[in-house]
């Protein structure tokens, strides 16, 4: 790029109606990075991206910091802090006080924090004195703050899987502010999780979008209970996070070999695996040896993060269109092809897992394989490892198809059910879908529902109610609906399938 | 029942719902039996009417529920609705046996969707296999309901009251029809009787909607808004605590 070229982006940023003052910084940020080359890597990483093979994400050309960053907050609100100039707090308000001023000192790609902790854990010992309606004044007061200071609805905060008073308030302080900032996941706990902490989850579900649920045994086995559910449904390890994620468009891995299926496994996706972990490399070696985010920032010299608690995140999607680029059938509908589908999410997850990458101890020098589910730009590929927009089958059909997919995606993967509104007068129905799906053996669990006001895009939610705004060319408060407004209508979200609740009989499979 | 009997006995089923949060609590796989001794002149299901059509086959039990063992870790339970299950009572005796006796769907709560007009003795063999009734009062006063079914009701509140003892009355449901079963007297009497007879029973009031119905109800008026904001009130004020206004 030529000066005089890079002039006219700095200009066209500076007076953009589009963007806010802090979108318009966040965006000559990223112009200013992209002056610099990207981390060299070989011809073949160069030719995979070109065709679109592999991407960076956006992350920008020179990574210093990492994407995903979930500090040890419980052990900072234990200690208190020397750079916050914070002693450990001793009350809610003061635990409250504290952690606004944490996020705001977490690094993140979108600029603001990608997660807030498993807040319930972390709040519940200062909630004991508290009646509900002091703790539901104090933690709605909180909830605004996160949303108007941290605008993004990647920002993201954990809860469950067990019952309590602060997990209960925030979920009924969430159905009541309906806000986008933050996202939500549950973790559940089958054995733990009692149904009346899961009906009142579903409510809220219902109600605002929020929140997802995560399968906690299963989180457990694969990452330790030492984790974070973060940004879009990433699964991380706590005190540390991810340094890059980069993602595999397995649709045009296909599309660009053009060779049967057997070869594709043995031959193509190794190759592809290969280029994808050495784009994460370079990545990664930047980060930590060029820039040595780890050496200067607060965080890790105050050991609220740790090197050693870091891993990568390889994501992949378009399985839907690869399988049916291998002559598999449609995907999710057709037996074999889900099953080809399987074998897919399977052979990457072992090659993976074999794939070794600097500065991935946290798990086990490799990167974690992810389920990426899209971003604003995509068109004509579906998202992770989901079934295509619009062709998903019945719900009980939908859950087996895609659960055998979930144990190889240790970071996270989201298969997105759609109900009707009326779903919210029974949540005893959802609650019980819910532990099913769970026990077939899904990971994370979403589910949409029609008419709350709420679009689910990739795993973050906009406000039907903005997207006017962004469609008449100003702009709005949470940068992530601008992304929003633009997935919509490439991703054809508003054509998924409904599941449908009625029981009528002209609707009903007759069995004579 | 022996297992021998659950397959082999047969009945007429219309088809089935595997999910369902509108049919009773929770998730339930929703099985229609074919046949119905009231002809409603508000029956959203006609075809459900008749008792044999020539062209459906009859079906085992065990067949009957296969799928439900399939699908029974996703599901609270299961409703037999139809059509009128107990007119096809030894159908529906085999297959909430079947249920009951089968490991993996013994946990399934088993509901029926019932207008009640069944013997006593169906009611006597039935409800030890049922966890709950959902029990439609088309009419109180009996003359509405002749008007409105085409039978009488007494068999429907001898049910409510068996029922209701041997506390298996999950819901009773009034289908309220504008100028034919939902004036102010009406309602307070019916209020009256349900305190009366089924005391803290959830009572649903479903409003009569055009759609799926015959020619013959097309003079039928549709429930608004105001109506619905009355029968809260009447029905609210005569003591019913429980009660939903669909």
């Amino acid at each position: 790029m030529d000066t005089s070229e890079l002039q006219a982006l700095v200009r066209s940023c500076i007076a953009d109606p589009t963007l806010t003052y802090r979108q318009r910084v966040q965006a000559l940020a990223l112009l200013a990075e992209n002056v610099l080359d990207p981390p060299p890597v070989g011809a073949a990483c160069r030719r995979a991206q070109a065709e679109g093979v592999v991407h960076d994400m956006g992350e920008g050309n020179a990574p210093y910091r990492p994407r995903y960053v979930l500090p040890d907050y419980a052990a900072a609100l234990a200690a208190g802090s020397a750079r916050l100039e914070l002693d450990a707090p001793r009350t809610l308000e003061q635990a409250l006080d504290f952690l606004l001023a944490m996020y705001a000192a977490v690094p993140s790609i979108t600029g603001y924090p990608v997660y807030l902790g498993d807040l319930d854990r972390l709040l519940e010992r200062f909630a004991a004195d508290r009646s509900e309606a002091d703790l539901d004044d104090a933690l709605a007061r909180f909830w605004r703050l996160v949303d108007r200071f941290f605008p993004d609805a990647f920002v993201h905060a954990d809860l469950g899987p067990d019952d309590g008073r602060v997990v209960r308030a925030l979920l009924r302080v969430d159905q009541g502010l309906r806000q986008i900032v933050p996202n939500l996941t549950l973790r559940v706990d089958p054995e733990r999780t009692p149904d009346d902490l899961l009906r009142l989850a579903v409510a809220t579900t219902c109600a605002d979008g929020k929140p997802h649920y995560v399968n906690h045994p299963m989180m457990c086995a694969d990452l330790g209970d030492r984790y974070g559910v973060v940004s879009c449904y990433n699964s991380l390890p706590l005190g540390g996070g991810a340094h890059s994620l980069v993602r595999l468009n397995l649709a045009a891995a296909v599309r660009t070999a053009g060779v049967p299926l057997s070869q594709w496994l043995d031959e193509v996706l190794p190759e592809t695996v290969a280029v994808t972990a050495e784009l994460l490399e370079s990545r990664i070696r930047h980060l930590v040896e060029r820039a040595r985010f780890f050496e200067h920032d607060w965080l890790a010299r105050e050991r609220w993060i740790g090197l050693d608690r870091f891993t990568a995140m390889f994501g992949f999607h378009g399985l839907a269109e690869a399988v049916e680029l291998l002559g598999g059938g449609r995907y999710g509908l057709d037996g074999d092809a889900t099953v080809i589908g399987h074998s897919i999410v399977a052979r990457l997850a072992e090659l993976v897992g074999q794939t070794p990458v600097p500065y991935c101890e946290a798990t086990g020098g490799h990167p974690l394989l992810h389920a990426q589910s899209g971003i604003d730009s995509d068109v004509g590929v579906t998202a992770g490892a989901r079934i295509r927009v619009g062709c998903e089958p019945p719900l009980y059909q939908h859950i087996r198809a895609v659960a055998p997919n979930h144990r190889h995606v240790p970071a996270g993967i989201s298969d997105v059910f759609r109900f009707e509104p009326t779903v919210a007068e029974n949540p005893d129905a959802v609650v019980a879908v819910l532990r099913g799906a769970m026990a077939e053996g899904m990971r994370d669990v979403t589910f949409d529902v029609v008419g709350n006001g709420f679009v689910r895009i990739t795993g973050f939610l906009v406000r039907e109610a903005d997207l006017p705004t962004v469609v008449a060319g100003e702009s709005v408060r949470h940068s992530s609906t601008v992304l929003g407004a633009r997935t919509i209508p490439n991703q054809h979200l508003a054509d998924r399938v409904v599941k449908t609740v009625r029981s009528t009989v002209d609707e009903s499979v007759v069995t004579r | 029942m022996s297992h021998r009997v659950v397959s082999r006995t047969r009945g007429r089923v219309t088809g089935a719902v595997p999910f369902s949060a509108v049919d009773g609590t929770g998730n339930r796989y929703v099985i229609f039996l074919q046949g119905c001794g009231f002809d409603c002149l508000t029956c959203h299901n006609p075809a459900t009417i008749p008792l044999q059509p020539r062209w459906m086959e009859q079906v085992t039990a065990a067949e009957t529920i296969a799928p439900v063992v399939e699908s029974a870790r996703f599901l609270t339970g299961v409703t037999i609705g139809g059509g009128e299950p107990t007119v096809q009572s030894e159908f529906v005796e085999a297959l909430l046996a079947g249920l009951a006796e089968q490991p993996a769907t013994a946990h399934l709560t088993r509901f029926l969707d019932s207008n009640g007009d069944a013997p006593r003795e169906v009611w006597r063999r039935l409800t030890p296999l049922l966890h709950g009734v959902m029990l439609d009062l088309k009419a109180l006063d009996d003359e509405r309901h002749l008007v409105l079914t085409g039978q009488s009701n007494r068999r429907v509140l001898e049910a409510l009251d068996t029922l209701a003892a041997a506390e298996r009355l999950e819901e009773v449901r009034l289908l309220l029809v504008p100028g034919l079963n939902d004036d102010d007297a009406q309602l307070t009497r019916t209020a009256r009787y349900l305190t009366e007879h089924a005391p803290g029973v959830r009572i649903r009031v479903n409003a009569y909607r055009r759609h799926g119905t015959r020619a013959c109800a097309r003079f039928l008026l549709e429930v608004k808004d105001a109506d619905r904001e009355r029968y809260r009130a009447v029905l609210g004020d005569t003591g019913l605590t429980n009660l939903v206004v669909a």
